[in-house]
Parts: C-alpha cells; sequence; structure tokens
C-alpha cells in the first residue's frame, strides 16, 4: 500500500505539494511515483530563479528503465532546488517525502491552487488507476 | 528455394499444426483487392556464380584509379586484421546488444572505441557513434541548443570553412527545429576563416560556434582565439576534427590560449572514416561525438558503460537509455536508434594495432606526400597555391583555366585529380581540392605531376592554334 | 544444460579490457607507413601552438595481441551466424556471405564518393537498378537511398510531408497521428520535424480505433504514421478506411516499413495508400546489424512527394548514369549525409535483391508467415497466452507473460534471459509497451522448422522450471561470461572511459 500523508496536497501526475510557514511550497514526487520509477539514477534539479507556470514541466527524474518529466503544480518562481538529491537521487525513493524533495516555489497561489486532490482523493485515484 | 530451408514435409507438417491448407490463407486477412500482381520490375533470380560475375562485370567498368580527391572521405592503408576480424559473423551478424550477457563482445569494443575517441580528442565522454561526420555536426548543433542553458537564440555560427556538404546536411536536420545557422566568411589570402566576421556578433546571444580543424580547404584555423571568442561570449565551441590529425594536432580538448587556461570545446565530432574505413562510394563510415561529462545527458546516441554482475564481475551495458527514444520518445534527445556498430568495430581494432605511434606515422606521411604533390604539382604553369595559411594533408590550387575540363581529362588518364570547388566556392573561379595521403608514392605523385603538365599544356597549345 | 558452470570457467572467458594488455614501446611496425629521409623530404612543420604536446594514451600492442583479443571478444557475442536470434521487429535473418564478399570488390571499396560519374558508371547501374527495384516492390514513384537508417528514414518521410503542405501555404499542420503501439522513434521523429504528436488507441482485435482516427483528423493533421502489419504482429485490416479518412482531412499517410518483411510481394504500400515509405534494408534486405548499425533507410514517395525526395539520387540519361543533385531538385528536403548514405549497405541489399529475384520476393513474407504462425500455435499449445490468438500471424506474434507474472512471479526480462542458457537470443521484450510482459518473436523464414521447434521445447521446460524450479528463472542467465549487469549502477557511477584508477576501485 502506498504512503500517503494527510497533511500534503497531490496532483493527478503525482507530484506532491506542502505549504511551508514562510508562504512558499515544497514540492517533490509521490511514494507511488518513486516506486513506479524505480530506483533513480538522476534527478535534473530545478534551477532557482525559474518562473513557473502551473502544469510547466520543470524536472527531470530518471531511472534506468524511465524519465520522467515533473509538473509544477502551481503558478510561482522557483526559490530553491534540492542540491542534496542531485548527488543522492536514491533519497527521492528512500525519503519521497522530507529529504527527498525537489523544490520550493514561491507562490501567490499556495491556499487556492486550483486542482489538487487531498491525500484521501489521491489515494481514491491510484485505487482507481490500478483496476 | 533461396535461402528458405523447408522441405515439402516441413510445410505440410507446419500447415496441419496451424491448421490451414495453403501458405495462402495465412494473409487472408489482407483485403483481397489489394494483393499485388508478379512484380514484373524485379529481374529473376541469380546463382552465386550469375551475381559474382555480374558484380566483378560492374566493379571492372569503375576500375581503379589513381586517386588525389579528399574533401571528407581519404584513402589511407587499412591493415588486413581490420577487416577480417571486423566480418567475422559474430560481429558482422549481431544485433544491438540490448542482452547485455550475450553481447559482451561487442559492448566490450565499444566502451574500447569510447575510451580511445576520448583519449585522442582529449575529451571526458564519447557516445557508441553516429551515422557519419555530417549528421554528427548536425547532432552537435541540436546538443549545443539543449546543453547552453544560458543561450536563447538557438544561433549558430558556421564558418565557410566547414565542409560545405556538412553544412547542407545540418540545414537539412535542424530546419526544423527553429535552429538558424549562421555562416561566416573566410579569409581570401590564408584559407582560415575570417576572425573580424566574429566581431559583430560580439556580446550577442550566440548558442555555439563551429569550428573545423583542419578546415575544408586543408588549412589549420586559429583554434586558440576562436575558442576563446566563444568562451567569452558564453557560446559552446563545437569541434569538428579528422580524427588521424589528433595524432599531430592539438586535442580539442586542449583549445583556448593558456591565459584563459585552456579552457578546450565542449563539444567534439566528426567524421570517423580515416580510421579503418574504406572509401566505399561514401559510406558506411561513422560520426564520432565527444564531450565533457557535464553534457552527457545531452549527448544522443547510445553510450556503453563499465558496471558489475550479480556475482561482483566487471561487464559491460547500455547505459544512460533514458535519453533515448525506446523511452523518451517525443522527448528523446534524437530519433537515433543504431550506431554504426561495424564500422566502430574496425576503426577500433584499426587504432589498437597501430596505437599513437602508428597514427603519428601515418599522419606525418600524410603531410609528407602532400607536401611533395604540392611541390610536383606547382612547378607546373599555370599551377598555384591559393592560400597561405599552414596545412595538413590537403590543399587548394588555383588553376589558370576553370577545373571541370582538367579533372575530366586527368579521369581519363585514369587519374581522380582532386575536387572542383567552383560549385561551393563559385568566388575561387578554377580552385581544385587535392590530396595525398600515406598510400601514395614517389611514381604517383609523379604521374599526376606528368598528367596535369600534359594536359594543361596540351590545352593551351590547342588554345594557341585556334 | 549445465546451469551451474563454476565460475572458474567463466573467469576464463572474460577478456581484459586492451588498455590492460598494452605496454609502452611495443607496436605492430609492419602497419606502419615508410617516412621519406633526406634534407628534402620533410613537410612543413606545424606551428607550435597547433601542435599535440604529449602523445595521447592508445593500445600499444603486437599484431597477435589486437587479432587474438578482438577475436575472443567476437567470441562472446550471440549473432546470426552462431544463434537463433527470433527478436522481434528486427527480421534477424540470414545475411548471405556473397553480399559482403561482392561489395568489397576492391574496385568498390576504393571508389571515392567524389569520383566523376564518368568513373563510376559500375557503381551507379547497380544503385540505380536498386532504386528501380524498390519502387516496384512498395508501388511508388521515386526512391531515394541516402538516409543511413531507418530513423533517418522516418525523418526524411516527415520532412518530406512538412515541406509539402508548406509548398501549399498550408502552414498549420503539424500534427502526426500514430497508433498508441507505434514505435519510440515515430514520436522522436516528429519533434525531430517540428511537429507534435497524437495517439490513437487500438481496439481489443489491435486494428486502428475507426472511430478515435475520425476525431483526431482535420485540418491540423499533417499526416499519419502506421506500420502495416502492426508492432502488435497483425495485419491493419482497416487500412482502407484510414487511407479515405487521412486523406479526406487533408493528410498523407507515411508507411514505416519496418515490417515489410511480412508481405515482401503480397501487397504494396503504393497500392495501400500511402504517400510515403521508408524502408529498412538491414532488415528486410537483409544487410548485415554489425553489432547495432549501419543500417539504410532508403524511402519511397509517391506522385505529390516526388520533388522534396532528398538528395542526391541516380538518375539516366539515355545509357548513361548520373548523380540528380538540388539543380535537379530544387524542391529537395536536402542532404541527409555527406555523401551518398551508407553505399555499401545499400550494395549489399542490392545483391540480395538479385540473388532473390522476383519469384523470391514474395517466398520471404511467404516464409516469414509460415514460420510465424506456426511457432505461435506450438507455443500455445505448450501453455502460453498469445496476445492476438485470434489473429493471423503477420512475420511475427506476441506471447504474454502476464499469467505467469502473475503466478510465479517470473517477468518477461527473466524468461528472456533463461532463454540465452538455452543457447538462444531472446526475443524483443517490452515492446510494445501496452502488451504487459510481453515477448514479440519474430522467426524470420531462413530458421529451419527443427531451430524453431527447439526454441519452443525450450520455452516449454522454461514454463516447467517457472513452477518446479523459479530461481533457475529468476536469477538466469547461469552460462554467460557475465551474470545479470547492475543497471543501476551503470548509470549512477557512469564508468565510461578506461580509467586505471577507476578499475582498481571497481574490482
Amino acid at each position: 500500500m502506498s504512503d500517503i500523508p494527510n497533511d500534503l496536497r497531490y496532483t493527478r501526475t503525482h507530484e506532491w505539494l506542502r505549504s511551508l510557514p514562510n508562504g512558499q511550497v515544497e514540492v517533490g514526487i509521490t511514494h507511488h511515483a518513486q516506486g513506479a520509477l524505480g530506483d533513480l539514477v538522476f534527478v535534473d534539479v530545478p534551477q532557482a530563479g525559474r518562473k513557473v507556470s502551473a502544469g510547466e514541466a520543470c524536472a527531470v527524474v530518471e531511472s534506468v528503465k524511465a524519465a520522467s518529466d515533473i509538473y509544477s503544480p502551481v503558478d510561482g518562481i522557483i526559490v530553491a532546488g534540492n542540491q542534496a538529491i542531485a548527488g543522492a537521487p536514491e533519497l527521492v525513493n528512500t525519503d519521497p517525502y522530507k529529504a527527498g524533495w525537489l523544490m520550493r516555489i514561491e507562490t501567490k497561489a499556495n491556499g487556492a491552487a486550483a486542482g489538487l486532490l487531498s491525500a484521501d482523493e489521491y489515494a481514491k485515484m491510484l485505487a482507481d488507476e490500478s483496476h | 528455394m533461396p535461402f528458405i530451408p523447408h522441405t515439402p514435409q516441413d510445410i505440410a507438417e507446419m500447415l496441419q499444426v496451424i491448421g490451414v491448407r495453403s501458405v495462402s490463407e495465412l494473409f487472408e486477412e489482407i483485403p483481397a483487392e489489394l494483393l499485388a500482381g508478379p512484380l514484373t520490375g524485379v529481374p529473376l533470380a541469380l546463382s552465386e556464380i550469375e551475381i559474382s560475375r555480374l558484380m566483378s562485370d560492374r566493379a571492372a567498368i569503375d576500375g581503379r584509379p589513381l586517386n588525389f580527391i579528399g574533401g571528407g572521405a581519404y584513402e589511407h592503408h587499412i591493415p588486413a586484421p581490420v577487416w577480417a576480424i571486423a566480418t567475422r559473423g559474430e560481429f558482422y551478424s549481431a544485433y544491438t546488444p540490448y542482452q547485455a550477457e550475450a553481447s559482451q563482445g561487442t559492448l566490450q569494443l565499444i566502451y574500447e572505441y569510447q575510451s580511445m575517441l576520448s583519449e585522442l580528442t582529449g575529451m571526458e565522454v564519447s557516445n557508441a557513434s553516429l551515422y557519419d561526420g555530417a549528421s554528427a555536426l548536425a547532432e552537435a548543433c541540436l546538443m549545443a541548443v539543449r546543453a547552453n542553458r544560458s543561450s536563447l537564440s538557438r544561433r549558430i555560427l558556421v564558418p565557410r570553412t566547414v565542409n560545405p556538404l556538412y553544412l547542407q546536411v545540418a540545414r537539412s536536420i535542424v530546419g526544423n527545429q527553429g535552429v538558424t545557422l549562421v555562416t561566416l566568411d573566410y579569409d581570401r589570402a590564408s584559407g582560415r576563416m575570417l576572425a573580424e566576421s566574429l566581431q559583430q556578433f560580439t556580446g550577442q546571444d550566440v548558442t555555439a560556434l563551429v569550428v573545423q580543424q583542419p578546415n575544408f580547404f586543408g588549412v589549420l584555423e586559429e583554434v586558440d582565439e576562436l575558442t576563446d571568442w566563444a568562451h567569452a561570449n558564453k557560446a559552446l565551441l563545437i569541434g569538428v576534427v579528422n580524427p588521424l590529425s589528433l595524432a599531430l594536432l592539438k586535442p580539442p580538448g586542449l583549445w583556448g590560449g593558456p591565459a584563459s587556461g585552456n579552457q578546450g570545446a565542449d563539444i567534439v565530432c566528426g567524421e570517423g572514416q580515416p580510421l579503418g574505413v574504406p572509401l566505399a562510394s561514401g559510406g558506411p563510415y561513422f560520426g564520432f561525438m565527444t564531450t565533457r561529462m557535464q553534457y552527457v545527458r545531452q549527448m544522443p546516441g547510445r553510450i556503453v558503460g563499465r558496471t558489475l554482475d550479480a556475482e561482483g564481475r566487471p561487464g559491460f551495458t547500455l547505459t544512460l537509455q533514458a535519453r533515448e527514444q525506446h523511452i523518451r520518445r517525443g522527448k528523446a534527445t534524437s530519433n537515433i536508434c543504431t550506431n554504426q556498430g561495424l564500422t566502430v568495430t574496425a576503426a577500433t581494432i584499426y587504432m589498437s594495432l597501430m596505437g599513437a605511434a602508428g597514427l603519428e606515422r601515418v599522419a606525418a606521411a600524410c603531410m609528407q606526400r602532400s607536401a611533395q604533390l604540392l611541390k610536383a604539382l606547382t612547378a607546373i604553369r599555370g599551377v598555384k597555391t591559393t592560400f597561405t595559411g599552414p596545412r595538413f594533408h590537403e590543399v587548394v590550387l588555383s588553376l589558370d583555366r576553370p577545373a571541370a575540363a582538367v579533372l575530366e581529362e586527368l579521369a581519363r588518364r585514369g587519374i581522380l585529380g582532386g575536387l572542383d570547388l567552383s560549385q561551393h566556392y563559385p568566388e575561387l573561379k578554377s580552385a581544385l581540392l587535392v590530396c595525398a595521403t600515406e598510400t601514395k608514392n614517389d611514381a604517383d605523385i609523379a604521374r599526376y605531376g606528368q598528367a596535369l603538365a600534359e594536359v594543361l599544356g596540351a590545352a593551351s597549345a590547342k588554345a594557341g592554334a585556334a | 544444460m549445465n546451469a551451474t558452470t563454476s565460475s572458474v570457467t567463466r573467469k576464463a572467458a572474460r577478456e581484459p579490457v586492451i588498455f590492460e594488455i598494452s605496454k609502452p614501446g611495443r607496436e605492430a611496425p609492419t602497419q606502419f607507413p615508410p617516412l621519406a629521409r633526406g634534407p628534402d623530404a620533410g613537410a612543413p612543420a606545424l606551428p607550435a601552438h597547433l601542435r599535440r604536446q604529449a602523445r595521447p594514451a592508445m593500445p600499444s600492442v603486437s599484431e597477435l595481441q589486437a587479432v587474438r583479443h578482438f577475436t575472443r571478444l567476437s567470441q562472446l557475442n550471440f549473432s546470426i551466424d552462431t544463434h537463433f536470434y527470433p527478436l522481434g521487429s528486427c527480421t534477424m535473418k540470414y545475411n548471405p556471405k556473397a553480399c559482403n564478399s561482392l561489395a568489397m570488390l576492391p574496385e568498390f571499396l576504393n571508389r571515392h564518393p567524389l569520383a566523376p560519374a564518368s568513373a563510376s558508371q559500375g557503381f551507379l547501374a547497380c544503385m540505380f537498378e536498386l532504386q528501380e527495384m524498390l519502387r516496384e516492390i512498395t508501388g511508388m514513384h521515386g526512391v531515394s537511398l541516402t538516409p543511413m537508417a531507418g530513423a533517418q528514414g522516418e525523418f526524411a518521410g516527415v520532412a518530406m510531408i512538412r515541406a509539402y503542405h508548406r509548398a501549399r501555404g498550408d502552414e498549420g499542420r503539424n500534427e502526426i497521428i500514430v497508433p498508441e503501439a507505434a514505435h519510440g522513434t515515430n514520436p522522436a521523429t516528429a519533434a525531430m520535424c517540428g511537429c507534435v504528436v497524437r495517439e490513437i488507441p487500438c481496439d481489443s482485435n489491435g486494428d486502428v480505433d475507426i472511430e478515435a482516427l475520425r476525431a483526431a483528423a482535420g485540418p491540423k493533421t499533417a499526416g499519419i504514421m502506421l506500420t502495416n502489419p502492426s508492432t502488435l504482429g497483425v495485419f491493419e485490416r482497416k487500412i482502407v478506411t484510414v487511407e479515405k479518412i487521412v486523406h479526406a482531412a487533408g493528410g498523407l499517410l507515411y508507411y514505416d516499413g519496418a515490417n515489410l518483411n511480412a508481405i515482401l510481394g503480397k501487397v504494396r504500400p503504393g497500392d495501400m495508400g500511402f504517400d510515403v515509405i521508408h524502408m529498412n534494408l538491414h532488415k528486410t534486405f537483409s544487410t548485415p546489424h554489425g553489432g547495432g548499425g549501419p543500417g539504410s533507410g532508403a524511402v519511397g514517395v509517391g506522385e505529390r512527394l516526388l520533388p522534396y525526395l532528398p538528395i542526391p539520387v541516380v538518375g539516366r540519361d539515355g545509357e548513361r548514369y548520373r548523380w540528380l543533385d538540388e539543380r535537379d531538385r530544387p524542391k529537395s528536403i536536402g542532404r541527409l549525409s555527406a555523401f551518398m548514405g551508407n553505399a555499401g549497405v545499400n550494395m549489399r541489399a542490392y545483391i540480395y535483391m538479385r540473388m532473390l529475384g522476383r519469384d523470391g520476393m514474395v517466398r520471404v513474407a511467404e516464409f516469414a508467415a509460415l514460420n510465424a504462425n506456426y511457432m505461435m500455435r506450438r507455443l500455445t499449445a505448450e501453455g502460453f497466452d498469445a496476445a492476438y490468438g485470434m489473429r493471423r500471424a503477420s512475420h511475427e506474434f506476441i506471447i504474454t507473460l502476464k499469467r505467469q507474472h502473475r503466478q510465479y512471479n517470473i517477468s518477461a526480462m527473466d524468461v528472456a534471459k533463461r532463454l540465452l542458457d538455452y543457447g538462444m537470443h531472446a526475443p524483443t521484450t517490452y515492446f510494445p509497451l501496452l502488451v504487459p510482459e510481453c515477448l514479440l518473436i519474430e522467426p524470420t523464414e531462413t530458421e529451419a522448422k527443427e531451430d524453431l521447434d527447439r526454441f519452443c521445447d525450450a520455452m516449454s521446460e522454461i514454463l516447467r522450471e517457472m513452477a518446479e524450479t523459479p530461481e533457475m528463472v529468476s536469477k538466469a542467465p547461469h552460462t554467460m561470461p557475465v551474470r545479470r549487469l547492475d543497471d543501476v549502477r551503470a548509470a549512477k557511477l557512469l564508468d565510461l572511459v578506461w580509467k586505471p584508477a577507476a578499475a582498481r576501485a571497481g574490482e
């Protein structure tokens, strides 16, 4: 069973999103996504300063059998990429919701980003997909 | 039946297992109105005896003229072991090493090839090869657009001293992706690219600058200055090189002046044919590409890596495949699937047999023979050297009349006297690009000199009589 | 089958990297050209700042050491000459030896690509006749031999489609429709031509979903790329309807020739309504795969695309052959290779086609289909599931191991690796992507019934192993020069060039 923390919100493309106290959001990929990709061998960590809109591809995660785009869940500006995972992509596999975060985004849409799923809704989506 | 082993009994048994009465029943899903009639445009089958005779006759028509054409494909001696081994069925009739455990021979060979090409070009990594030198340049341009993230212009500067056929190929391939190739002129005296033509781009957004060394005229470019200019303007430097010349010439990985720390080229590509691959009418050759480690994920084509097996012993496998079309599909670095495995096999054997000392000797012998040829030909009235820049093994000669007719007359005497440059460089008028490699001896060069003197002399006598 | 070959045997099979054999000062001097001596002999010295300062670290070995090393490497490979090689969608058939030896006649090997046509009539005659035979077989109006591989042929095809629409001022057509089972090169090629791909589904019988196609085709449609028989190993029965829909929408039809072997001489792409086709001469016309190339991706076109063919092509004026280039074909999409593509590969295809002859062509399709359908029946009788068992197989077919995967936790990859232990190359695995745990099996027409039976027997044996000794399968191969390789390590540590230090760290 996939690990889906209740305090995060999710996208249909398997990113998670955490609201930080300073108003920024932190983004990563879900436990389910890392499992589907397998052992990650490379992460193209997003560059700080880049302006992104919701749904725009802004990073790539790569395993030996797949490469997958990561889409920004919100409009905003990337303020940090997680440099730790550039040298140790396995962190995304072992700790996808904490040490394996991908980027932080400064956004105005923090509380109200449209189309995001709750943990329950994401869990239901996964259950539907596996049919 | 040619190449089909089935006996009538086999066929009967197989049809019975399938549950049909005839082979044609197997095609019943094809709409009947689409079925083809007999292929009258295809001749009837030939036995091996008959086809051997036909091909020998065709070969005899072309004969074996004495060749002084270069222009991107060079006649070199190929040691006997090279193709004797490359055409062993285990190399010749194997496929892409997707099943690594059953393809360690091909994989290890490619790893050795990558090591040798990286060493020769002075770069950190190599791919397993591309189709040919021209398409490798096209791929290098596309790679530069991906790799140079500080540039948004997709504008690449290409001097006219780059092989004009390469420029044409690059245009056909990159044109659909919004990449602009801007040509730069050359210096009519030295035959080098015109350094001043860069000035108008100084401080502007340029994605990459292409430099060919030796250039299409056989002249050596001032690669250090050009590399430094590129880097000072945040452009990548794409080097197009003849790998054989690198036995004597500074490797692209060290281009750039000492003041700027010999930063080196960023992407190096070129035609691998001089390394043990026959002229063979233009292919199959192979394009090579090497680069810095930081750009490896932007490099197109296959790459082999060394790893360990389940018992901890070293072995080889295709790696970084997530860049490639079978995984990345529409977002792949290129649509390329194959490398040129067979010719890479030949080149790896060639480089191993020659070693650094042998490659150096071949390169030096080419320089000697072309200097000797130049001396013999410019001794003839009406023949002059066009450019003053230092040379490797090719040289442009100016004739006192259009080259085309002279070349036809030489061909009638069994000599391919060089390449008429008027189509690509009309401003050079009657210019001829000639090449001599280590395959030429004193007698060959004397024969060319004598024939050219005759052709020019005879023609001027004719002109005088008229 | 001895699956417990000791690691001692395998260690003996390991061949050192050539740099490990190398020793400074050792040479193969008979291969070195003599240098002229004397005061007059030298070339002018190279300027110091353009000269190499230190010799590159290339191997230093004797001729015998080089010969032995590369011969031993060759022996670590599976190949058609040594093993049954039923790699689906790759057409691994026998490469006749005469094709190689005759293409390597010294006159052909020494012909310079820029030699004038007057000194090349023998070569040009072969290329012209090859163009004509390919034209006849495909039902097209013109052929260019210059694309150097299937992927470049695809590029040429889509680029011609774009050029055609542009020339009519129809700039907005940038969508290429492909069925979801398409080969990965199709979307990659479309992207290289500045197009986007629209995928449409197939129905449960493996045919294109016609309603989905109707919905997708429209004023943005540049064309459709189809393989027929499809990558699912079945003939597209609705091809006539597909042709009508796409042409009515203003798009063109592109035929991906990957599977031409299946219909050679039976049905011609031109007669099916295709406007452009690429052929893989290294598949259908049996030129060598060479460990992954060189290929040759000749393209054929119908009347509408004739002006856009890539140059050069060979033309005939009376009795003389000559190159047609941009002066003859000003609307051409241009050059794709410096000279005229992989001429030596084309020469091998020419020789092969002359040996097959008119009647041999259709026999290729017939016996390829006979072999594939026979194997499909035998394997289903042994207890395997064919993905499209209700259909006729073309020259290849798909076995899905979905059931076995669930029951024994054995994957298609495991079975592929185990087949190597039985002395057979694995079929293509995990392609097409939409069939789970699949093996795409293409025996080709040149394999004898006994070899097909041996493969089916091995598969049956492996099925038994899944139940009785699953580790035999899940840990395979056991008898190859190496065991399963660590792909994750390869991609993370990136050891791509030889360095003595790196080697020490790795061993």
